[in-house]
């Protein structure tokens, strides 16, 4: 399905820390944005997806929009692995013929009942993925995150100013970017230094924001996005990734846990490409804490193992360094939404309509959660 | 808000483990066909494919593989002890085999009893275990894990 597919139109929402709005409407909002970016109407949408953890049914939003007879609709698990696989499979979707337009969104508010995260908490927690560790006080996914930054830090000698460049790179870009939520607040590496710890080694400026709102991205064939308004932003190749023995978040039960999800789904990807790592030239990387991208710049293949800290030293990933990241401000200093925000970015990329545009960017690459089953997406600009 | 601090809900899988716990023994499944290990226990051997096991005692020693120091906003229980460290303890046995827990200064000693900053990665460590916990869905009885002597 290679460049067979293309996201046509954009939508978002007011970014806030809190909205008034409900998680429906916000998602009402965002999808009749991207309709309207595409130039469509809603009664031609016939396929969409979502993520599992999406509060609003495809019903509710169908009807509410005026959506045609959908003849496809899926959903995608893991939380801000997602949104990537979301695109995805709306875009397979297209090309295997199952629709003809199909519309991809996220709608989250951190102050709805569903999304505290301790809201209901039992004092007996059950799954695999909690009863071994939630007993002992690894309560959050900050603490998971921080016990596989550790030893990053021991095996690789990673460092807290590694991190810091991390937060930095995103706070520039936000600050350059109107509707950044941190758009308006510099950060300073004293600033990063002297924030207080949520869970050593991570502090409070290596997690993401806590976001209110919605995005929204339509797709359809290559072929028509060519009559449509907006530059089209192809589906290169996307790729989804579960890999063996994996356990999501609290991956410490395998051979390597510092090796996740992003390596199988850098297989798949660059398998699916005509092009590798080196000709990506600007890449939103999934962000809700500061270790990720630096794991993620290593698993994309974009430096070897070990060596994603030094890749961000001298504005490295900031525009004009060796990989512009983040360009929004990402999930860091724009809007946390798992990660569906870095992907219309990675939209505007390819448009050329970023607020710290990379100049003639033509792959575009966004990922989404690494450290649980994930996604990526490569777009490429259609000229 | 959940007052107290968590407790595991224990099934079919998990409960031998617990079991073995408060015998004072720290036990892994081992698969009866093939002899893999498998941590956190489950059903299927994911290297031969067979549902029969074996539950293989440890020698309770193992090196710390990693940790974390969580800080607030927690659950009550946990920020009253805050900072306190969370490990990671691989065992002497097989690297691959971890368990989470936390390193104390006794079996029953508070989360916060050990330095944060004195703990390093690859420090050797023994498995002691915590008197039983009631919630009134029966005793639990928890591993934890303090320096090797
Ligand atoms: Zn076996």
């Amino acid at each position: 399905m290679r460049d067979q597919t293309a996201v046509v139109g954009i939508g978002t929402t007011e970014f806030a820390k809190q909205l008034e709005s409900t998680e429906r409407r916000l998602a009402l909002e965002a999808i009749a944005s991207a309709l309207a970016d595409a130039g469509l109407a809603p009664s031609e949408v016939d396929g969409m997806a979502c993520y599992s953890m999406e509060s609003t049914e495809e019903i509710d939003i169908a009807r509410n929009l005026g959506f045609g007879d959908v003849t496809y609709f899926s959903k995608v698990p893991y939380g801000g692995g997602a949104g990537c696989g979301v695109v995805g499979q709306a875009a397979m979707a297209v090309a295997a013929g199952q629709c003809s337009v199909a519309v991809a969104w996220r709608s989250r508010k951190r102050g709805a009942r569903a999304s505290r995260p301790w809201a209901g908490v039992a004092q007996r927690v059950g799954s695999d993925q909690q009863r071994w560790t939630r007993p002992y006080g690894l309560l959050r996914p900050v603490d998971e995150i921080a016990v596989l930054t550790r030893r990053y830090m021991h095996d690789y000698g990673g460092t807290r100013d590694h991190l810091a460049n991390v937060a930095l790179g995103a706070r520039h870009h936000a600050n350059n970017n109107p509707a950044a939520t941190m758009g308006h607040k510099v950060m300073t590496r004293e600033d990063y230094m002297a924030a207080r710890w949520i869970s050593e080694p991570l502090c409070l400026f290596d997690n993401c924001l806590e976001t209110d709102g919605a995005c929204a991205v339509v797709i359809t064939s290559a072929e028509r996005a060519r009559d449509l308004p907006q530059p089209p932003a192809l589906l290169h190749s996307w790729a989804q990734s579960l890999p063996a023995q994996h356990q999501t978040m609290t991956n410490f039960f395998c051979d390597d846990p510092l090796r996740g999800p992003a390596w199988a789904c850098a297989d798949k990807l660059w398998s699916l490409s005509e092009v590798g790592p080196a000709d990506v030239d600007v890449a939103q990387l999934y962000d809700a804490f500061s270790p990720l991208v630096i794991l993620s710049l290593e698993g994309y293949g974009f430096c070897q193992r070990g060596e994603g800290g030094p890749f961000t030293d001298d504005g490295g990933i900031e525009i004009g360094g060796r990989l512009p990241v983040n360009t929004s401000g990402g999930g860091m200093s724009e809007a946390y939404l798992h990660g569906f925000n870095l992907i219309v970015e990675a939209v505007r990329q390819v448009r050329g309509t970023s607020t710290n545009q990379v100049r003639d960017a033509e792959f575009s690459l966004v990922t989404s959660g690494e450290g649980v089953p994930t996604g990526a997406i490569l777009f490429r600009s259609d000229r | 808000m959940q007052e107290e601090m968590l407790l595991p809900e224990l099934d079919e899988e998990s409960a031998p483990f617990f079991d073995y716990a408060a015998a004072g023994e720290l036990r892994v499944q081992r698969c009866s066909a093939c002899g893999t290990r498998r941590v956190p226990p489950r059903p299927m051997c994911h290297a031969c494919g067979s549902t029969d096991v074996e539950w293989e005692l440890l020698s309770g020693r193992g090196r710390v593989w990693s940790f974390a120091v969580p800080h607030p906003p927690l659950l009550p229980a946990y920020a009253a002890v805050a900072p306190y460290n969370v490990v990671v303890v691989e065992a002497e046995e097989d690297p691959a085999i971890r368990f989470v827990g936390n390193l104390v200064g006794s079996a029953d000693g508070p989360l916060n009893e050990i330095d944060p900053e004195s703990i390093e990665i690859g420090e050797p460590v023994t498995v002691v275990f915590s008197s039983p916990v009631d919630d009134g869905l029966g005793p639990v009885v928890l591993p934890r894990w303090v320096r090797a002597s």
